[in-house]
Formats: C-alpha cells, sequence, structure tokens
C-alpha cells in the first residue's frame, strides 16, 4: 500500500518555468533625461527629495544630465524603479525605467 | 519687484501690473488642451519603445494620479492669486504672499507653465538659453519673457526654502 505521498512523488507534477525578467532579479535602472527647460537647481532639489541625496551627490547627477544628456539615478527591483519614475513625472522630470544591460 | 522671506510665507512685493498680469497668466499657461506637443513632454513616457505594455498600463493607471497632482497644484496657486484681485487700482503695484507650505505646490505649477509654452511654441536651446532676449514683439517672444519671468520665481522659491 503506498501512500499518497509516495504516490505523489512517482508522479512528480513537473511545471514550466515561465519567470520574466524581474523574478529573475534582472536590476533595472532609472533614468533621468536632459531637458532644456526644467532648472539646474529644480533638478538638483528633485533628487535630493526623491532619492535623498546629498546636495553634492544630487548636483552630481544633475550635471551629468546637463552635459552627458542622461544620468543615472538608481538600479535594483522593477517595482521600485517604477515608484521612482513616478515621483520624477510627478516633478515633470524626463525619466524612464530601463533594464540594465 | 522685491522678494522677502517672512516666518511662513514668501512675498513678493512691488509687484507692477504687467508682471501680476502674468502671475494671474500662470494657471491658464498649464493648460495643455490641444496642444499636442505640450501633452506629450508633460505626460512623457515612463519608458522606451520596447515597453510598450508597461506604457499602455502607465496611460490607464498612472497618468490619472499625475492629472490629479498637477490640477491640485495648479488650483492652490489659483486661489493665492486670488490676492491680486485685491488690488483695486488699476496701474498700482501689488504685493503676493505665498504661504510656504504651498511652495511645493508654486515650484510644480510654474514648472508645468514653463514646459507647456515652451512645448507651444517650440523654443531651441539656443533661445531658451537667451535671457536678455527683448523687446517682445510677438505672443511668441512674450512666451519666452513668461519662461524665464516663472524660472525665475522658481530659483527664487527655491532658494528661500534652501538658503
Amino acid at each position: 500500500m503506498q501512500s499518497s505521498f509516495a504516490s505523489s512523488v512517482e508522479n512528480p507534477v513537473i511545471e514550466q518555468e515561465s519567470r520574466t525578467a524581474e523574478e529573475l532579479d534582472v536590476p533595472w535602472q532609472v533614468v533621468v533625461h536632459n531637458d532644456p527647460v526644467n532648472l539646474m537647481s529644480y533638478v538638483t532639489m528633485v533628487f535630493q527629495k526623491v532619492f535623498g541625496l546629498t546636495k553634492e551627490k544630487a548636483e552630481k547627477h544633475m550635471l551629468e544630465v546637463h552635459q552627458l544628456g542622461r544620468s543615472i539615478l538608481w538600479s535594483g527591483m522593477r517595482e521600485r524603479a517604477e515608484l521612482y519614475v513616478q515621483q520624477l513625472h510627478g516633478y515633470l522630470l524626463l525619466a524612464t525605467v530601463e533594464r540594465t544591460n | 519687484m522685491e522678494f522677502r522671506r517672512k516666518k511662513d510665507s514668501l512675498e513678493i512685493s512691488e509687484l507692477d501690473p504687467f508682471l501680476a498680469e502674468l502671475l494671474r497668466q500662470i494657471p491658464e499657461s498649464t493648460n495643455t488642451d490641444g496642444v499636442e506637443a505640450a501633452q506629450q513632454r508633460i505626460f512623457s513616457a515612463p519608458a522606451g519603445n520596447s515597453e510598450p505594455e508597461f506604457c499602455a498600463e502607465w496611460k490607464i493607471y498612472v497618468e490619472p494620479e499625475l492629472r490629479h497632482l498637477f490640477r491640485s497644484a495648479t488650483e492652490t496657486v489659483a486661489a493665492d492669486l486670488e490676492q491680486l484681485n485685491g488690488c483695486t487700482k488699476p496701474f498700482a503695484n501689488c504685493t503676493l504672499s505665498i504661504p510656504t507650505a504651498n511652495a511645493e505646490a508654486w515650484l510644480n505649477a510654474l514648472n508645468q507653465a514653463r514646459l507647456a509654452i515652451a512645448a507651444k511654441y517650440n523654443f531651441s536651446d539656443g533661445e531658451l538659453c537667451d535671457h536678455y532676449r527683448s523687446p517682445i514683439g510677438s505672443r511668441r517672444d512674450l512666451g519666452l519673457f513668461q519662461i524665464n519671468f516663472y524660472g525665475f520665481l522658481q530659483e527664487f522659491i527655491l532658494h528661500e526654502l534652501n538658503p
């Protein structure tokens, strides 16, 4: 006589893996793009508020946006990246979530 | 025009009628109805073309929240601007007091207005950097002046909030 446990071990149900990128923990990044209208001081203030950066670090990212056209402000799980992008859009910055290469 | 930080407010005094009128136009200037370029800028895509599903969901779930946020900021500014209606003499200088609690709403509304005007008139980077352009000869020139004036106000508010 076999227990139900043994029977389930003998006939295991094989599930297909359909994991998405975020489940596999592939990091995503929050990118802020240059905009000729937003003031440098305003962008610095937004970076400080949203990411809790020091003024020096916020200015470094702001200058990167200004000079290079974009800056990666954060990388990590997708859901959190989306929340950051939503906050940045609330301040009217040009921000996108991108898959890390 | 004079700027002053008071205990719980930022005060703009000696405001001449022309600049007072530009301030009154802030709420209207944030309106992007019928201006596709302005709408695209204010509600920019949250991801590139490789993420169409995410962008579609964003339009459904996030954009309404952003619209609410922007409208709320504009309404706060419009309420503060009611003070300018108290200027009984048509050519007298006015004073405007902005409660510091409303400063973020002002920064947001001013930014909406600047972005909407810039998109509407499709100003080039060169034009946007030309802060000394004058005189105002067209509606477009006035738009550029508005962008610079509103930017100046943003700088004042930012400076006073983080001296």
